[in-house]
């Protein structure tokens, strides 16, 4: 018999487990399918009905006329994400160095200055920030909506992508050094290249703050409609008499798929990537 | 021969100070767009917040009033309600991320066929957008045409259509559920990632001598892996202070007042009547709060580590 041996009563019970678990995690998902599929006069229909004759993908039609910028809602926040990920990673990545590597005065101290952002979520600090943008004429740009983003980021990012660039054997750079290469070049051409997988981690992690997160920027800081991402754009859905909700169901499951699809095949090296990251050894 | 050695360990590293830049300012150089961007976006609006908070600010005016604000917000009966309910918004929430996290991590750590599958299905709520899986939840709590109103009356569960979000408690309760589903999924792979990283040795030991499941998991799994629960609950805790979309969507912090925590509070303040200066005074109460539930969490968290043996 081995440790990972289940009986089949424990392997009912795990089953039943993750079956509930996943179903809590799912409902809202299978529910907004279900929803997605079902013409309006069904929806609005007392007593609830799980299942109705006429289902079909008609609202993932009509979705695009009745919202015509549906398309380019879908690539702002794609586009918008990606921007915020970029720019992050330009920032977070030579930081995490200094803090993995290099000994300085205020070393600590800054450290936990970054850490301590984590407290000062965008929301607290709209105020100014909606002064800051206006008076450099940024609102209702593309700009507003990624500049706060990155800012929130940048800490979580340092301290992951630091745990992974300390796992670099310091011997390789030590190696670089005595053989006269510059700090620029060692950091560029030995330890970015070992760091690579580190960086594709963070750089999801970061995407997936900035994509989770866009909604609050967007309202705040943006009126312009052809600029708004996703879920600030899903709004358009309800209407002065009723809400679209099968459409929109449509919209917002569609929306979210090419990301989704992305995120089903990196998840793997996801998990695998915060158990080298975030558990020390 | 020994002095020799250490002589040529130590110039190792001299030999790269001297050429090019110092290890000081190459560090500097190197953490300075953080800290120049950090400054504009996040230090700077901090300080301009205190400021405003001292002002009747709106969007094109402003003049200074002092304390007034603080009078005004600290004399209200109002405010301290808000305080509360956002503290047990934050109790409640994180201690149930933290459990279902932790039953969820537990079962996604077995070695059963299909686990692969099963992890890949709980990152949907993490990693879409918080507004778009709260749309969902819109849908689920409505009275007369939602699920979980419709199935309470098919099973007999309810009399009759429920508005879950019409009734400050029910709404509250409801926000709740929102705010942990959004949560869990992160807080069940970083476990997940923790529980992996135990080393293996811990439990065939115990397994050799004897030891059940319910035990490994209490004396070893618990123990190896509560530097992780420990940072989790303070990030999470934060995050969850904080929570504004989940609200805000569901509800606007109604009905009547009953799911406004601070957060919504200070953003209706701002943003709703474009009363800066209040909206203001209430930002920094949220920070003052934070910062100081923070320095007491990191003080009990220092004890626990020491307890542990973590350092």
């Amino acid at each position: 018999m081995r440790m990972d041996h289940y009986t089949l009563l424990q392997k009912i019970g795990i089953y039943l487990g993750i079956g509930l678990f996943l179903m809590f995690v799912l409902l809202p998902f299978l529910e907004m399918f279900r929803t997605s599929l079902s013409p309006m006069s069904h929806l609005f229909h007392a007593p609830y009905e799980i299942w109705n004759s006429e289902m079909s993908f008609q609202a993932y039609r009509d979705m695009w006329d009745k919202v015509p910028l549906l398309g380019r809602y879908i690539w702002n926040s794609i586009y918008i994400a990606s921007m915020v990920t970029a720019l992050s990673m330009i920032i977070i990545t030579p930081a995490a160095y200094a803090y993995a590597r290099l000994e300085f005065p205020l070393k600590a101290l800054s450290l936990g200055a970054f850490l301590s952002i984590n407290m000062f979520a965008g929301a607290v600090l709209l105020i100014p920030l909606y002064r800051l943008l206006n008076s450099l004429h940024l609102l209702n740009t593309y700009w507003a909506m990624i500049i706060p983003g990155i800012a929130f980021l940048i800490p979580t990012g340092i301290w992951l992508l630091k745990g992974y660039l300390e796992k670099i054997p310091r011997e390789l750079e030590e190696a670089a050094y005595i053989d006269g290469a510059s700090r620029v070049y060692t950091l560029r051409r030995v330890v970015l290249p070992l760091a690579v997988p580190g960086l594709i981690v963070v750089g999801t992690s970061v995407f997936i703050g900035a994509y989770a997160q866009q909604y609050l920027f967007a309202i705040t800081f943006n009126q312009v409609k052809e600029l708004q991402p996703l879920p600030a754009g899903l709004n358009q859905f309800i209407g002065y008499q009723s809400v679209e909700w099968n459409q929109m169901m449509a919209a917002a499951l569609t929306g979210v798929l090419p990301v989704m699809a992305v995120f089903f095949f990196l998840q793997k090296y996801l998990v695998a990537g915060l158990t080298a990251g975030a558990v020390k050894e | 021969m020994s002095d020799q050695m250490v002589s040529d360990t130590a110039s190792a590293p001299a030999v790269a100070r001297r050429r090019g830049l110092s290890e000081t300012w190459f560090a500097w150089l190197l953490i300075a767009p953080a800290v120049l961007f950090t400054a504009v976006i996040v230090a700077w609006p901090l300080l301009e917040t205190v400021r405003l908070s001292f002002t009747d600010a709106t969007i094109n005016s402003e003049s200074w009033v002092g304390l007034a604000n603080y009078h005004e917000l600290l004399g209200s009966a109002k405010f301290y309600v808000v305080v509360g309910r956002t503290f047990f918004w934050m109790a409640l929430s994180v201690s149930l991320k933290l459990v279902v996290g932790l039953i969820g991590a537990s079962l996604l750590a077995a070695a059963v066929p299909g686990r692969a599958l099963f992890r890949a299905l709980i990152m949907p709520p993490w990693v879409i957008p918080i507004a778009i899986g709260c749309i969902g939840w819109l849908w689920l709590y409505n009275g007369q045409f939602g699920f979980i109103s419709g199935m309470g009356q098919r099973l007999g569960l309810l009399d009759g259509p429920f508005e879950f979000l019409a009734y400050k408690r029910s709404a509250f309760y409801s926000a709740i559920v929102t705010d942990v589903w959004v949560g869990t999924p992160m807080v069940s792979l970083f476990f997940l990632a923790a529980m992996q990283g135990v080393n293996r040795d811990l439990y065939e030991a115990a397994w050799v001598d004897g030891a059940g499941r319910w035990y490994r998991f209490r004396r070893i799994t618990i123990p190896q892996i509560m530097p992780t629960i420990i940072s989790m609950a303070l990030l999470s805790a934060i995050w969850t202070f904080n929570s504004f979309d989940i609200i805000y969507i569901l509800t606007q912090g109604g009905p009547r007042g009953g799911t406004t925590t601070m957060i919504i509070d200070a953003y209706k303040t701002a943003f709703g009547n474009y009363n800066l200066g209040e909206g203001a005074t209430r930002a920094v109460a949220i920070v003052v709060l934070l910062g100081l539930f923070s320095l007491a969490y990191l003080n009990i968290l220092n004890r626990v580590n020491r307890h542990y043996g973590v350092k």
